[in-house]
């Protein structure tokens, strides 16, 4: 079976290992302010997200990096005390002004959240629920699909026996996975990460890390981590977020080897 | 000092269990009163017959009228405030997740309709029958308890909703579920062990309220077949009975007690075996 995803990539684009060669940017964000209040959450964001990268958002808890990547798939329409201005584009859309078509939108992002909140439904049924929402019924099909994403995750093996068991009945790193292949199965090309890691055991985050090292031939990915270590591990492109601000973006090169700003070397040195 | 500390933790360890075995000895105690007082007057003839001519002079016959009586209003009262009180829910939950304050307005409302004595709630439902001109009936009492049991079940199926976790909420929508599709498809789901306990929870307090049903749904000793019929139910049975002069009908008040008890007690055992089988996918 084949991780090869058809469809998926509007666009040749040249592969990672070619470093940081000009791709046209799958998502960019302008001007963008978020206020809560008085409160001043994100202050002139402006960012380009390459294509088939992993981007990593760094910086420390509390700068705006989760409201950041809320605004990217418009979860910050539940929150109504947040007041969001700016301009953001997936491709050519600008997705901020829309109204019309808010699933369609956020389903050109698979979300993986802090720790994993797998549907109260079976494994089979966490998988099949994206193709549910999307129309298809064909059982053979969701079926075929379920066991291609299932496999895409590495989880197939380990649940094949069992896929009507409750989701929940899976360990925190297999429901992560299981959270993983479910927002895959919805075909987006962004993948939007906030700290995945951070509620799993290391043997787990290493799996995690290396499916994201595979993916990104697929999928453009943006993790969010405040774990420097696993920014230096996996990104391809950094921006550096501190108190609301982007305080630096560019090649992991560039920003870890030859920090520009204090806070950026401070940050370095003691993660803070 | 730290003897000191170690006696205040003694002290409060059997003061707290005290309290908490004092109070399952009184339900106990009441129990069993009831279960001794009412023991002679227990056959299969008070659960199996509608009194006969005599029956409140010590004659045959049961009270097979107010539980059925009992059971139709309860179960009628249920399924309406199902109807209103899940979609007011998962509205307050899921279409109000934006609105902090309109959401606690609403809540304040129902906590408020919770609290007001059942007998208001009769005398509210006496009066809305007076209006459309009808008489004591089924259809009269199982409104009225639809009514005094809908806030209960609004806000208890609410509690279950904002539990849920935010997480859950937007794992829904980020796969690009509809507010609808979240409701109804994850929502519902993951709260589904929840509102069955809730359901029952109001259904047992629906069947046990004599003061809602003492004016709407009137008194009979035939089984109602429809609607527009009047309707005895169990808590007004055993308010009759046990004001009766003769030793033997007040036995059957207690026996009539305990039928309401068992059917309450099984009530809860039902919706604790139910909502332990189906939170076997949740969340937790
Ligand atoms: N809904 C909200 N209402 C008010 N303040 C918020 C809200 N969401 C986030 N914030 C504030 O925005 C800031 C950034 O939060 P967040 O994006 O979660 O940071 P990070 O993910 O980088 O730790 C915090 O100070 C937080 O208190
Ligand atoms: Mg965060």
């Amino acid at each position: 079976m084949s991780l090869q995803e058809p469809g998926i990539m509007t666009q040749p684009a040249t592969l990672p290992e070619t470093g940081e060669k000009k791709v046209t940017p799958i998502l960019r964000v302008q001007h963008l302010n978020v206020h809560a209040g008085s409160n001043h959450i994100l202050k002139d964001v402006n960012l380009e997200i390459p294509r088939n990268r992993i981007t990593v958002l760094l910086g420390p808890s509390g700068c705006g990096k989760t409201t950041l990547l809320k605004c990217m798939n418009k979860l910050t329409d539940l929150y109504r005390e947040l007041n969001v201005s700016g301009n953001i584009f997936i491709e050519n859309d600008n997705i901020l002004h829309t109204t019309t078509n808010i699933p369609g939108i956020r389903q050109k992002m698979g979300l993986l959240s802090q720790r994993p909140y797998p549907l109260p439904v079976s494994i089979y049924k966490n998988v099949a629920y994206g193709l549910k929402l999307k129309g298809v019924r064909d059982k053979r099909l969701i079926g075929f699909s379920v066991e291609k994403h299932l496999r895409e995750v590495g989880l197939w093996e380990e649940v094949k026996n069992r896929l009507n068991a409750p989701a929940t009945s899976l360990s925190i790193g297999q429901q992560q996975r299981l959270c993983l292949a479910r927002g895959l199965a919805v075909k987006p090309s962004i993948i939007l990460a906030d700290e995945p890691t951070s509620a799993l055991d290391p043997i787990s985050s290493k799996i995690i890390e290396d499916l994201f090292k595979d993916m990104k031939k697929h999928y453009t990915i943006i993790l969010v981590t405040h774990v420097l270590r696993q920014a230096m591990r996996l990104a391809d492109h950094v921006i550096f977020m501190y108190d609301g601000e982007i305080i630096e973006q560019g090649s992991p090169e560039e920003l870890f080897n030859n920090p520009q700003t204090d806070k950026l070397r401070a940050y370095l040195v003691d993660g803070n | 000092m730290r003897r000191i500390k170690i006696l205040e933790e003694k002290f409060f360890i059997l003061l707290s269990g005290f309290m908490a075995y004092s109070l399952i000895a009184v339900l106990a105690f009441i129990i069993l009163v009831i279960f001794v007082k009412g023991f002679n007057a227990l056959s299969f003839d008070m659960i199996l017959k509608i009194p006969k001519g005599g029956y409140y002079y010590g004659g045959e016959g049961g009270v097979l009228n107010a539980i059925a009586g009992s059971v139709y209003i309860a179960f009628g009262a249920t399924l309406i405030a199902i109807a209103i009180g899940m979609p007011a829910a998962l509205y307050i939950n899921v279409q109000l997740v934006r609105y902090k304050r309109t959401q606690n307005t609403i809540r304040y409302f129902l906590d408020a309709l919770w609290g007001i004595p059942s007998i208001v709630y009769g005398a509210f439902g006496f009066a809305l029958m007076l209006f459309f001109g009808m008489n004591a009936s089924l259809l009269a009492g199982i409104i009225t308890v639809a009514l005094l049991i809908s806030p209960i079940m609004v806000r208890t199926f609410d509690e279950v909703l904002s539990t849920i976790p935010k997480g859950l909420h937007e794992a829904s929508l980020a796969l690009g579920s509809t507010r609808t599709e979240t409701a109804f498809r994850v929502m519902f789901k993951q709260g589904f062990s929840g509102f069955i306990t809730a359901i029952l929870l109001s259904f047992g307090r629906g069947i046990g309220d004599a003061a809602s049903v003492l004016f709407t749904a009137g008194y009979t000793d035939n089984i109602p077949v429809n609607l527009d019929e009047p309707a005895a139910t169990l808590p007004l049975a055993i308010f009759f009975q046990l004001g009766s002069p003769i030793p033997e009908v007040r036995e059957r008040a207690f026996a009539s007690a305990v039928i309401l008890t068992a059917i309450i007690l099984a009530i809860s055992l039902g919706a604790r075996y139910l909502s332990k089988r189906y939170s076997r996918t949740n969340l937790k």
